[in-house]
């Protein structure tokens, strides 16, 4: 009898398995999702650029150097998610920083150079993000993540692949 | 079911022979012919009728308008467009859909918040209940993926806000946000199985109903008076006295939702969405369509991700307990003099949940949020219990028909055909 | 209201500007005043004379760098300009139009047939927004619905009132939009590539004013002048009505139907009271009020 019921339950199982795997994104969705490049060249500081990396924005932000000094002075203590400015960037490209453009909250889009920190702030639920895209105000839980990626040159990154943990080392 | 056809005799030779085979139309005529209605029923008891037209119209809209809409992410706003412009009477079956799935909820609301005055939920109808919660939570997700559709700025981004709060399950709120979307963001994927979701739970809300319907012939209305039927007096049969009352309601109905279709079609929708979707930018504020509102303000009044989206569905469990919390033995609020002042605050809150749930998160609004959200609690959960404890209802009157008629009496169903249908199990 | 600035200003350098379509009740932005159109109320229609106008200030005006997407043959057709066939078979042939491949598989140009789709000024979003300052000029068929504005409690429920009903908010912040160009206050900067608008939410816009007074021309009256003035406002306005029909083509109808649906309700739920009532008189009435009131007596 048990036996029997086990033999049914692997079998409800089995057959439940590919219409739920059918539910999650495609072989040509995921295929899509393959390493993009962006030139970094053509953003001047203080500029934000928004890319798209399997259909989520991602903002490219060419830091001042204001804005890279708020970012660091910062006592980490104080922050919901508290994360060093450096462990957001990568090494020997301070002024980079990039980040996922979609609130942590429920997914807005934040306005960049706004809010109290002139980092982001989103419209929504009033979420406030400081120049490393942490989060210092509202509903959203964590900071902004920082998506894979890596340096190719000093004027090119490729979002998608993560670079060895020695960014000089890496590539060479 | 077969003790229910207590008065239906087929004539015919074949009436016969069908109802030895499969009792239909004995069910039909006990059902809602010969049905034992409490003679009292106000209008608020129409509305029961008026959702079923709802549903209906909604059905059939719906099914015409998927016959020129295009669920993909490419042609679906265009596709909405063509219907608007191109299809003959087009623009009126997508204002009847649109604006029907608000007339839905104002009758459903309506619906909910009478149950709540008359204390409809107590026993012996928790299943009943219980089912007509089943149905609001498929409504409000069929209305959720139906709004989605369109593919404007609004259904695009309530589409990322709402799938978005399944992320703050742990550890598989990732995955479950991925199944829902197919992708790595919301995306044709997304709006694709939303349309062929959007097309099937009206049917699962329509079987669902039949359950409630089901549920309803079996315990039998409540009415205004709370008390149960006790002679022929009491009642009055279904047809004609309900049927003829419910069918002035829904006409009356029809006419306030024809204001809406003709003259205001758009009043009710959100100029964004006729802005086509944009992944690259958040409208400047994302707010949900009206019915919506209350639980929204709810979400935003937690400062925490997932303490939000459990308030915003705890608001909904809650809802579901209402008769386990509900001490008080007396049924309707006409004889619960305290319950009735704390209903009416209660709905007041619900209304500035709504207005909240429209405004800009800051300042002042939060807080308001905060408070009129901690009182939605507070009312079900310390309210209701301690209420049915300390309350000292008034005395009940001895029958519903004396209630109507006063002592004197009038013509009601034969006495015995109208015994309380509780009692016929 | 000096973060809102900042914040639009912000938006612009992004280049995000005028995503935000519902123009908020923000600080400083005063609300579009209030303008009488034939087509508000219950039985309002189209001025079609004012149609075929507004159609003239989008060709001349607006077409240089916002998509109108609509076929001419609409323009031709009942409860719109009702221009003549002709008139729109002869518009649509001075348009270019993309068609093919052909046989040998290429892409051709051909003069327009009522059928086509008005053609774009650019031929994608990137190409328009390259034009313009990296921000796409938004199409025009429906922003007489895409655009609106709070009014507030209780002009919420104000507006939804028969016959006090008012849903024209998108052509008055139209013609509003068209007729707010003016110079920014004292110490307000406007950034780089911006325009002060004072309806514009924020006030920074992207678009710089196109109007002036006498740049399009009207066709003449029998007395050789045009029957309504040539300036800014007269422009703005008939462009506001033509674009709440092409948002809207089916406005007459719908309004015109809607008058006879509800009629046609009225009496029919007249009739079923009074059949309702016989019914219920048969067990002494029924009773209306909130039980535990009174009793009411079986008056019938």
């Amino acid at each position: 009898m048990i036996a029997t019921g086990a033999v049914g339950a692997v079998g409800v199982g089995a057959l439940a398995w590919p219409f739920v795997a059918s539910l999650a994104p495609d072989a040509q969705t995921v295929a899509a999702g393959a390493p993009v490049e962006v030139d970094l060249a053509p953003i001047s500081p203080g500029q934000i650029v928004k890319v798209f990396w399997r259909g989520k924005l991602i903002f490219v932000r060419n830091r001042t150097e204001e804005e890279i000094k708020a970012a660091q002075d910062v006592n980490l203590a104080s922050l919901p998610d508290p994360q060093p400015d450096s462990a957001r960037v990568k090494e020997g490209h301070p002024n980079i920083l990039v980040v996922y453009g979609n609130c942590t909250h429920l997914g807005c889009v934040p306005l960049g150079n706004e809010g109290p920190f002139h980092g982001w702030f989103c419209p929504c639920h009033g979420s406030v993000f400081d120049t490393s895209g942490r989060v210092r105000g509202g509903p959203a839980p964590i900071n902004l993540p920082v998506p894979p990626y890596t340096f190719v040159s000093d004027t090119k990154i490729r979002i998608g692949e993560e670079s060895n943990a020695a960014p000089k080392a890496a590539h060479a | 079911m077969s003790q229910h056809a207590t008065t239906y005799v087929p004539k015919s030779r074949f009436a016969k022979w069908f109802e030895s085979r499969l009792p239909l139309a004995g069910l039909v005529h006990s059902s809602f012919i010969a049905f034992p209605v409490p003679r009292n029923l106000t209008y608020f008891w129409t509305f029961g009728a008026i959702l079923i037209f709802m549903l209906a119209a909604q059905i059939v809209t719906g099914v015409w308008l998927a016959m020129h809409y295009v669920p993909h992410a490419n042609l679906a706003f265009d596709s909405v467009e063509a219907i608007m412009r191109d299809v003959n009477y087009g623009w009126l079956l997508r204002y009847l859909h649109a604006n029907g799935a608000s007339m839905f909820f104002i009758a459903v609301y309506i619906h909910i918040f009478r149950n709540l005055y008359y204390g409809s939920y107590k026993a012996p109808r928790e299943v009943l209940y219980l089912l007509g919660i089943i149905i609001f939570i498929l409504m409000m997700a069929t209305a959720f993926m139906g709004y989605v559709l369109p593919w404007g700025q609004m259904s695009f981004w309530g589409a990322t806000v709402i799938t978005n709060l399944f992320s703050a399950v742990p550890v598989v709120g990732d995955t479950i946000v991925s199944l829902l979307w197919g992708g790595y963001s919301v995306g044709n994927p997304t709006l694709n199985r939303f349309f062929a979701l959007h097309y099937l739970l009206p049917f699962m809300i329509a079987g669902v109903v039949v359950l409630h319907i089901w549920a309803l012939h079996v315990v039998g209305q409540n009415n205004p008076a709370g008390i149960p039927i006790k002679s022929g007096k009491d009642a009055v049969p279904f047809t004609p006295y309900a049927t003829v009352k419910d069918l002035f309601a829904t006409v009356v109905f029809m006419m306030f939702f024809a204001w809406w279709v003709f003259f205001l079609p758009n009043y009710l929708g959100h100029a964004d969405n006729y802005i086509p979707a944009n992944p690259a930018v958040t409208p400047a504020h994302i707010v949900p369509e009206w019915y919506f509102l209350p639980f929204y303000a709810i979400l935003r009044a937690i400062p925490d991700k997932l303490g939000g989206v459990i308030a915003m569905f705890g608001a909904i469990v809650v809802l579901a307990l209402v008769p386990w919390l509900d001490t008080s033995r007396v049924r309707s609020a006409n004889y619960r003099p305290l319950y009735r002042q704390f209903f009416w605050v209660f709905v007041i809150v619900c209304v500035l949940l709504g207005w909240l749930g429209a405004k800009p998160p800051e300042g002042g609004y939060v807080i308001a949020a905060r408070i009129c959200t901690a009182w939605y609690f507070i009312h079900f959960l310390v309210v209701l219990p301690l209420l049915g404890l300390f309350e000292t209802p008034k005395p009940l009157p001895s029958s519903i028909a004396e209630t109507v008629l006063g002592k004197k009496g009038g013509a009601g169903m034969p006495v015995g055909a109208a015994a309380e249908p509780s009692t016929r199990g | 209201m000096n973060t809102r600035h900042a914040l639009l200003a912000a938006a612009l350098a992004v280049g995000t500007l005028a995503g935000a379509a519902t123009v908020q009740a923000a600080e400083g932005t005063p609300n579009p005043p209030r303008q009488s159109w034939t087509f508000a109320g219950v039985f309002g229609t189209f001025d079609r004379a004012q149609l075929q106008r507004g159609f003239k200030v989008y060709r001349e005006v607006c077409q240089a760098c916002h998509q109108l997407k609509i076929p001419f043959r609409t323009l031709a057709q009942n409860g719109g300009p009702q221009f003549s066939v002709a008139q729109v078979t002869a518009l649509a042939a001075e348009y270019k139009v993309q068609d093919g491949p052909n046989d040998a598989g290429e892409m051709f140009e051909r003069p327009g047939r009522p059928a086509d789709f008005i053609p774009p000024p650019f031929p994608n979003e990137n190409a328009a927004a390259a034009a313009n300052g990296g921000k796409a000029p938004p199409p025009l068929q429906v922003i007489a619905k895409a655009r609106g504005f709070e009014r507030g409690f209780p002009w919420f429920i104000v507006d939804v009132i028969p016959f006090l009903q008012y849903q024209e908010h998108g052509p008055d912040y139209i013609h509003a939009l068209l007729t707010g160009y003016e110079e920014p206050p004292a110490g307000f900067t406007v950034p780089p590539g911006g325009h002060y608008n004072k309806y514009f939410p924020g006030h920074v816009i992207a678009m710089p004013n196109p109007l002036s007074d006498g740049q399009v021309e009207y066709p003449k009256g029998p007395d050789g002048r045009s029957p309504v003035p040539e300036t800014v406002e007269q422009y703005s306005k008939d462009l506001a009505a033509f674009l709440m029909w092409t948002a809207e083509p089916a406005l007459e109808q719908r309004k015109r139907m809607g008058f006879m649906v509800i009629i046609f309700l009225a009496v029919f739920s007249y009739l079923m009271y009074y059949v309702k009532k016989k019914v219920w008189a048969q067990v002494g009435g029924e009773a209306e009020g909130a039980p535990g009131t009174a009793p009411l007596g079986p008056t019938g």
